[in-house]
């Protein structure tokens, strides 16, 4: 600090001005001045600068605003009067009326087992490391799980709820705890955890506004609403293998319902093909036997007017039909013995009918 | 100049005592207040319970305020062990209120020591009840409830009696009154009136916990089991039903199948024997047509025919007579 040396130090604040003021001459000046001020001054004028100092004070502690969401309410030495609406309003001052704002219009909530950060209201969030403790459960088949929820609530009767219970926020906090343990209580913990969200939540509503209209606290309860749910972490895996093994358990019978689909609609197919190729049999059988009795019946009815003839002509006509097609025949005399004779007079195929 | 000023100070100091005295005469009783009056630290009359402005002697009375709301109390978690030797914290909350307020001022004057007759008190009733009911007694309430299923989960869950609620005889709301009823009387001496007591949070023990998660783990794994072999077996059934299902069909086809060639065949000879069984002459034709019929397909190319010329066919080779013989 090498400056320090180059220049003068500098003027202490306190001595530089030499001596402090006189306070008696300066009360005496601010009086004159004051006279001055008021034209044809006298001793009085203290005290109406006093009052002007007071009922100043008067109008800023008398006025006050009520937001839009809220209602007042107004106490005077310390008696219930009235609740004020949102507004410019006027109160007697100096304590005589005290006013409590309580915005009863606004929805208010509060968190169990999780934090919104920036909440403004300290009720919302769970205190400190409560949040843990405050979601841990036993379900009413033993098991443990882990609760989070969230229960919308507003202030209906801001008398009651300043003048009933000291602490209607934190009370509301430990109802709806022993409340929503209650609930989950009574369940099974697949109940809480997948399928009965719905029943808690409304359940867990009822109760709570019955507890809270029991405890005239001048809270209204709109909506409870559950979040997370889970098992214990722990235990979690164990929940996951579950819903796998339902997962493969699906994936199998589907597989065997593949395979007999595949089957089983053929075979009903092919059954069809049979028994229609086994009618068409059937027809044809029939029509061939009608067909082949009309031929055989007309021509019987011909055989019966001249059987002889018509035995031979068929007889000879079929004979002549059939011979070309015998390779070899021998034709042999009844009278000779053997066939021998004959065979020696033939050389193969030279007998030919050709 | 002096004159004015020492009447000025006068005037203000004048105002002063009087400001002063009656600040301590006239005092406020609020909605949520409720007051007694000491002298000397002894109480004088009556507790004043209605809001509004009020007074007393100064200086020799005191106001002693107390709160006319309801308040509440909250235990402090702690672990006790239930009938069944289960270790379980517990915590619980109560409402409560001053109705003697000069009762509550002798005995306990702060609401500090209150709290902490109340901790007594309750913290003792509690352990006393606990130790008295088993852990599933405090945790369900409606006896006769009946769980939902998941459809799904049924099958596996009901054979192993899962996703059912331990049976109770009393519950949580019953074994709460006991404490209160048993609490109330006791602090009713202090002037308080105890107006309900409820569970807040009941946990496992951090002690107990991993046995409870080692359960909850080994029953859940027995569900997976179960899911996968009732996977399998109702896949084999399946597989079972496609083998009888096909079988049932083709021989159901073999069987209409053979029916209808039957009766085809049936209905074809009945034709057939109505046409050809008509007369004895009849029979005969029918015989001899049907041989002529089937020369033609017997005797193909290749065959060997040795034919007598005593045969019709041949006879003339041998005579041109008509006459046999």
């Amino acid at each position: 600090m090498p400056q320090v040396n180059e220049n003068p130090p500098p003027p202490n604040p306190w001595q530089g001005k030499g001596a402090p003021p006189d306070l008696d001459k300066l009360a005496t000046q601010f009086c004159k001045r004051a006279k001055k001020l008021l034209p044809g001054g006298s001793p009085s004028v203290f005290f109406i600068l006093l009052l002007v100092f007071v009922i100043g004070a008067a109008l800023w502690s008398a006025i006050y605003t009520v937001p839009s969401d809220s209602v007042a309410v107004v106490q005077r030495f310390g008696k219930y009067v009235d609740n004020v609406p949102p507004g410019l309003h006027f109160r007697f001052p100096f304590g005589i009326d005290t006013t409590q704002v309580v915005p009863i219009k606004r929805q208010l909530k509060q968190e169990f087992g999780f934090t919104t950060p920036n909440a403004t209201d300290p009720m919302q969030s769970p205190r400190g490391n409560d949040a843990k403790r405050e979601t841990q459960m036993v379900t009413g088949d033993l098991n443990a799980a882990l609760v989070e929820w969230v229960v919308q609530y507003r202030i209906s009767d801001p008398v009651k709820f300043l003048f009933e219970v000291r602490e209607p926020s934190e009370t509301l906090r430990y109802v709806s705890e022993a409340v929503m343990r209650e609930v989950v209580g009574d369940r099974t913990v697949d109940e809480v955890i997948t399928i009965g969200r719905q029943e808690i939540e409304s359940e867990a509503l009822l109760k709570m506004q019955a507890t809270s209209s029991k405890y005239a606290m001048g809270i209204s309860i709109d909506q409870v609403q559950l979040k997370n749910i889970n098992p214990p972490e722990p235990v979690q895996e164990s929940f996951n293998e579950v819903n796998q093994a339902q997962q493969e358990k699906e994936k199998l019978i589907n597989e065997a319902r593949r395979d007999y689909n595949k089957v089983i609609p053929l075979a009903e197919g092919e059954k069809d093909q049979r028994i229609r190729e086994a009618d068409g049999y059937r027809l044809k059988r029939i029509n061939e036997a009608k067909g082949d009795t009309a031929r055989f019946l007309a021509l019987f009815a011909e055989y019966e007017k001249a059987p002889e003839v018509t035995r031979r002509r068929i007889y000879l006509e079929t004979m002549q039909k059939v011979m070309p097609k015998v390779t070899t025949k021998f034709i042999l005399d009844t009278e000779s013995q053997g066939i021998l004779p004959l065979l020696n007079l033939e050389t193969k195929k030279v007998a030919g009918h050709e | 100049m002096n004159k004015v000023n020492l009447i000025t100070a006068s005037g203000i100091g004048l105002l002063a005592v009087i400001v002063w005295i009656f600040n301590s005469a006239l005092y406020t009783v609020g909605e949520v207040e409720q007051v007694v009056v000491t002298q000397f630290g002894k109480p004088v009359g009556e507790p004043i319970e209605t809001a509004g402005l009020q007074y007393k002697i100064p200086f020799i009375q005191q106001v002693n305020p107390i709160e006319k709301r309801v308040l509440e109390w909250d235990g402090n978690p702690s672990d006790m062990p239930t009938k069944d030797k289960l270790y379980i914290s517990v915590d619980l909350f109560a409402r409560w209120r001053i109705i003697d307020p000069l009762q509550y001022f002798l005995r306990l004057r702060d609401e500090r020591s209150a709290q902490s007759r109340l901790d007594d008190i309750l913290g003792s009733e509690t352990r006393n009840a606990i130790a008295k009911h088993e852990l599933i007694e405090i945790i369900r309430t409606t006896k006769d409830r009946v769980p939902q299923r998941d459809e799904l989960l049924s099958d596996a869950e009901k054979i192993l009696n899962m996703g059912t609620l331990v049976p109770i005889s009393k519950g949580r709301k019953v074994v709460e009154n006991e404490i209160f009823h048993s609490a109330a009387e006791k602090v009713s001496v202090f002037g308080i009136e105890l107006l309900d007591i409820r569970f807040k949070r009941i946990n496992y023990n951090a002690s107990v916990r991993p046995k409870i998660y080692d359960r909850m783990v080994s029953e859940r794994r027995q569900i997976a089991e179960r899911f996968l072999s009732e996977g399998h077996g109702e896949a084999a059934r399946i597989r079972g039903n496609r083998e009888r299902d096909l079988n049932k069909i083709q021989s159901e086809a073999y069987q209409q199948v053979e029916e209808i060639r039957g009766e085809a065949d049936a209905i074809a000879a009945q034709i057939y024997s109505a046409a050809y069984n008509q007369s004895a002459e009849a029979v005969k034709f029918y015989e001899f047509t049907r041989t002529m019929s089937a020369f033609p397909v017997i005797v193909n190319d290749g065959t060997t025919l040795i034919l007598s010329t005593e045969s019709d066919m041949f006879k003339y080779l041998k005579t041109s007579s008509s006459e046999k013989n």
